[in-house]
């Protein structure tokens, strides 16, 4: 078997297929995905509703759908792509180890890698939720998977905690099936999910949200029977007395995604605290040189739009980066001002042409805002915004133009009324 | 007919099953559960007591010093894994560092080797993320961890191996002595008979005693919570930490386990038998004793919380005898800390100093001790992965990916002894489901190979037993 490749892709969902078709696209001529299910598209093989697409090819796809448009696009190129192959670690010099069934462990060696490993839910474990531990509990993607791939519906009363867009995509999923919902249940003042999403899911089929509140104990033995739910206060602490009752068979987790970067680890690439994937420049280079990292394992998107638009990027980079040597770094740092969470990239490389695409998430939902990209004293961009929340990525463009004034570090704030 | 009944498969009845399977006699293990070991050997700390905080002749103090000794050879024999990463007892005033004194005076009586009290730098460098305000701490060099669960399902393994019958969903609801045997009675009308039986019932033994009609036997329940911290962690402290023994209790302590993750607790609140559940008020408990005694501990990176019931006795001691009402049976009651420590110790005495009186004890010659290491697969040698892989092709397939376990692992848990049945029993014998995600990724997998190894629906594949199922239906 083939061990040397330009490029190798580590996942084989969005971010990998998009990423993949454009490094090679660039020139790159040995270019690899290692997927570890039996097929590529990813997490977008579960999510059969539609939605998808609307801003990359302005029509309304479902999620295979989605992922059959590249790969569709690969098949015309001459990518590999194996199988049933997991990544067990990496090193910085670029060499892979992998399983499968068919070459058992075995080692590949790259110029460049593209991270491509999506994400993952966070657990019921992770949130010191008390009370028992039956069955029934799932976290939303695997109730979807149950249901949309394997056929099957957990339960007929539901409750669901966090307003995540999957939680909100499988309340209507799990009514569509004829179980009842009875609420989705988000600890913070708003929901964590796309707008769209909560017209479109919750309130178009009755479902009630509640803001504010969680559940502080899960009952049952064997199987779930209830939860007690709480309203909480400013710091999210529950107020006594608050307790609210819900029979249940079936509690559904839609609390957060988490980059999956253990592989990111193993290289010693550096991460954010903030994004919890790979601090990058604006071309997606980590701070490992020849490591990209793009989609969900970088930051967690909104929309598959967003990450293929990322991947195409981050392929396009490193496509350019086997070509020619890198021509010495100018960077400086982008740095989370008032109001910001997190911005991707963290770092600009001046030395590198065209315009920089900041992406950034808020803290809070502000109304009437105002968001400023500052270098020191001076003002780069100044935009203003009706509404921001913490569910929906925000982008700004800075110039070649602008990019070229930074010294040192710039700043992105959001300023408004709560 | 079976020579001996064992009522209960936890770390007790798993250890006493194994040492009889050393002799020719045939034997039973009765287990309430759908899986072994879902008592309070599966929810506890899993430390190897060196044995200096019991008091002196007792059976607990007896029994976990032996214990200690034999572990190490035990869990080679067995394939199971053990460290002996060492404790240390924090004390935080001058007041505490004299309690060391007396807990080091009180381990000598016991018999304890390799105690030292060190100084605050000497601690600080063995545990450099040990609290700032701590003033020394006695080191038990003898020390170690032990998977419980590993430890009990490698027992019952392996005495199935050579032998031993495990019946599960079985609920002792009836004993009847008859002359010269006895009939057991489920609580869903089924019947064993055997000559000899030994109770180790755990949080039940209490009322198995009264079914023999020893109601002096008392056995309540405590619950202990943990929080677990992920692998990613594991190295923020190696030893185990105590802190010193107070009035209102021992504290928690703060541990690596032998699968490099970290754990801290258990909480100690008497409860109901059956109550195990996790509480926002144990939890925070918990938090705030970690903070004191460990410089930030990684509490971000927490995996999970539980809760164990560990069974007391009345006695405030083991309670290991012969019935006094009923011959031929022998009861091993509230066997709490150190009875995973003095498992062994407490199996070899039982079998040979209490079963010999009931029976003649004839050496089985072909009883095999060893057993194959379970998931070990992500440990071996690319080499010995590589032949493996080409013998079968299923251990090249990753299922749980945060553990790393293979289909291959898997398929063999549901394959050997004692058999995994459900996912949770999956996951006590593989890891597959314990790692960050929690089994979010791997449980759809793990129930497919469930269903298709023993030829049943998806929707009749359980969680934990009956009654867990996790699916309702089939889609519309």
């Amino acid at each position: 078997m083939k061990k040397k490749y330009d490029i190798i892709v580590i996942g084989g969902g969005p971010a990998g297929l998009a990423a993949a078709i454009s490094a090679y696209d660039k020139g790159a001529k040995s270019v690899l995905i290692l997927e570890r299910e039996d097929c590529l598209g990813g997490i977008l093989n579960q999510c059969i509703h539609n939605g998808f697409g609307l801003n990359r090819f302005k029509e309304s796809l479902s999620g295979p759908e989605y992922a059959f448009r590249f790969i569709d696009e690969l098949k015309t190129r001459n990518i590999e792509v194996m199988l049933q192959t997991t990544v067990l670690s990496m090193r910085e010099d670029k060499t892979i180890t992998a399983i499968n069934s068919k070459e058992g462990v075995f080692s590949l060696k790259a110029k460049a890698i593209i991270l491509a490993m999506g994400c993952r839910e966070r657990s019921r474990g992770a949130l010191n939720i008390a009370g028992s531990r039956p069955a029934g509990i799932y976290s939303a993607g695997t109730a979807q998977k149950f249901v949309n791939v394997k056929g099957f519906l957990p339960g007929k009363k539901v409750v669901i905690l966090g307003s995540g867009d999957i939680g909100l995509i499988m309340a209507r999923r799990m009514t569509l099936e004829g179980a009842k919902v009875q609420a989705v249940l988000e600890i913070m003042p708003y929901s964590s999910g796309l707008k769209r999403n909560i017209v479109q899911c919750l309130d178009d089929f009755d479902i009630p949200l509640y803001l504010s509140h969680t559940i502080t104990k899960i009952e049952g033995d064997k199987h779930v029977t209830g939860v007690v739910v709480s309203k909480v206060d400013q710091n999210r602490q529950p107020i006594p007395n608050t307790e609210i009752h819900f029979d249940c068979d079936t509690v559904l987790f839609s609390v957060g995604l988490i980059p999956e970067n253990e592989l990111s680890k193993s290289a010693n690439i550096p991460l954010s605290p903030n994004t919890r994937g790979a601090i990058v420049y604006q071309t997606r280079e980590t701070l490992v040189n020849g490591f990209f990292a793009c989609g969900n394992v970088l930051q967690v998107h909104d929309l598959v739009d967003f990450v293929s638009e990322e991947a195409f990027l981050a392929g396009a980079y490193a496509g350019e980066y086997i070509k020619k040597a890198n021509k010495g770094r100018d960077a400086v740092d982008v740095k989370n001002g008032k109001n910001v969470a997190y911005v991707v990239p963290q770092k600009i490389d001046k030395n590198i042409d065209g315009n920089v695409k900041l992406f950034f998430r808020p803290t809070k939902m502000l109304k009437d805002c105002t968001i400023t990209v500052k270098c020191g004293d001076e003002i780069l961009v100044k935009k203003n915004k009706k509404i921001v929340a913490p569910g929906e990525m925000e982008t700004l463009i800075l110039t070649k133009e602008k990019t070229d004034k930074i010294v040192y570090e710039i700043e992105v704030l959001v300023e408004g009324d709560i | 007919m079976f020579d001996v009944l064992v009522i209960g498969g936890g770390v007790i009845g798993g250890t006493i099953l194994r040492e009889l399977t050393k002799y020719k006699l045939s034997i039973c293990l009765l287990e309430k559960e759908n899986d072994v070991c879902m008592g309070q050997s599966k929810a506890n700390s899993g430390i190897v007591h060196a044995g200096f905080d019991a008091v002196p002749n007792t059976l607990k103090a007896k029994f976990n010093v032996i214990g200690n000794k034999m572990m190490k050879g035990y869990t080679k024999e067995l394939g199971v894994k053990y460290k002996n990463n060492g404790a240390l007892v924090v004390a935080f005033s001058q007041e505490e560092l004299a309690v060391l004194e007396k807990l080091k005076a009180r381990g000598k009586a016991n018999g304890v080797n390799g105690l030292e009290i060190i100084s605050a730098s000497k601690l600080k460098r063995l545990e450099p993320n040990v609290s700032n305000q701590a003033v020394g701490a006695l080191y038990a060099k003898t020390s170690g961890i032990v998977c419980p669960y590993e430890l009990t399902i490698a027992s019952i393994g392996n005495a199935m191996d050579n032998g031993a019958t495990l019946i599960t969903d079985f609920e002792v609801a009836d004993i009847v002595k008859r002359e010269n045997k006895f009939i057991v009675k489920s609580a869903f009308g089924k019947e064993i008979e055997g000559k000899i039986i030994i109770n180790c019932a755990g949080l039940g033994s209490g009322k198995i005693a009264s079914l023999v009609g020893d109601s002096d036997i008392e056995v309540k329940a405590r619950k202990g919570e943990y929080i677990l911290i992920d692998r990613e962690s594991g190295g923020f402290i190696s030893h185990t930490l105590f802190f010193v023994p107070t009035k209102a209790g021992k504290g928690i302590l703060a541990t690596q386990t032998v699968d490099s993750n970290l754990l801290f607790g258990p909480t100690a609140e008497e409860t109901e038998k059956e109550d195990i559940d996790t509480s926002a008020k144990g939890m925070s408990f918990v938090i705030e004793k970690v903070n004191t005694i460990l410089e930030k501990p990684p509490l971000f990176n927490t995996i999970t919380s539980f809760a164990g019931a560990r069974a007391f006795s009345n006695r405030n001691d083991f309670i290991i005898e012969e019935s006094k009402n009923t011959k031929g049976v022998i009861h091993c009651a509230g066997i709490e800390s150190p009875g995973l420590t003095s498992a062994p110790a407490i199996a070899k005495f039982v079998v040979e100093e209490l079963v010999s009186k009931q029976t003649e004890l004839v050496k089985n010659k072909k009883f095999n001790g060893k057993r194959e290491s379970e998931s070990c697969f992500k440990n071996l040698s690319i080499k010995k992965k590589n032949k493996i892989i080409k013998k079968d092709s299923s251990y090249g397939k990753i299922v749980c990916r945060c553990e790393q376990i293979t289909e291959g692992e898997i398929l063999h848990a549901i394959r050997t002894n004692p058999p995994a049945k459900n996912i949770d029993a999956i996951k006590r014998r593989t890891r597959s489901g314990m790692g960050r995600c929690q089994g979010g990724f791997c449980q759809p997998y793990i129930a497919d190979l469930i269903a298709k190894e023993q030829n049943i629906a998806l929707t009749e594949v359980t969680k934990k037993g009956k009654g867990s199922e996790i699916l309702l239906k089939v889609t519309k």
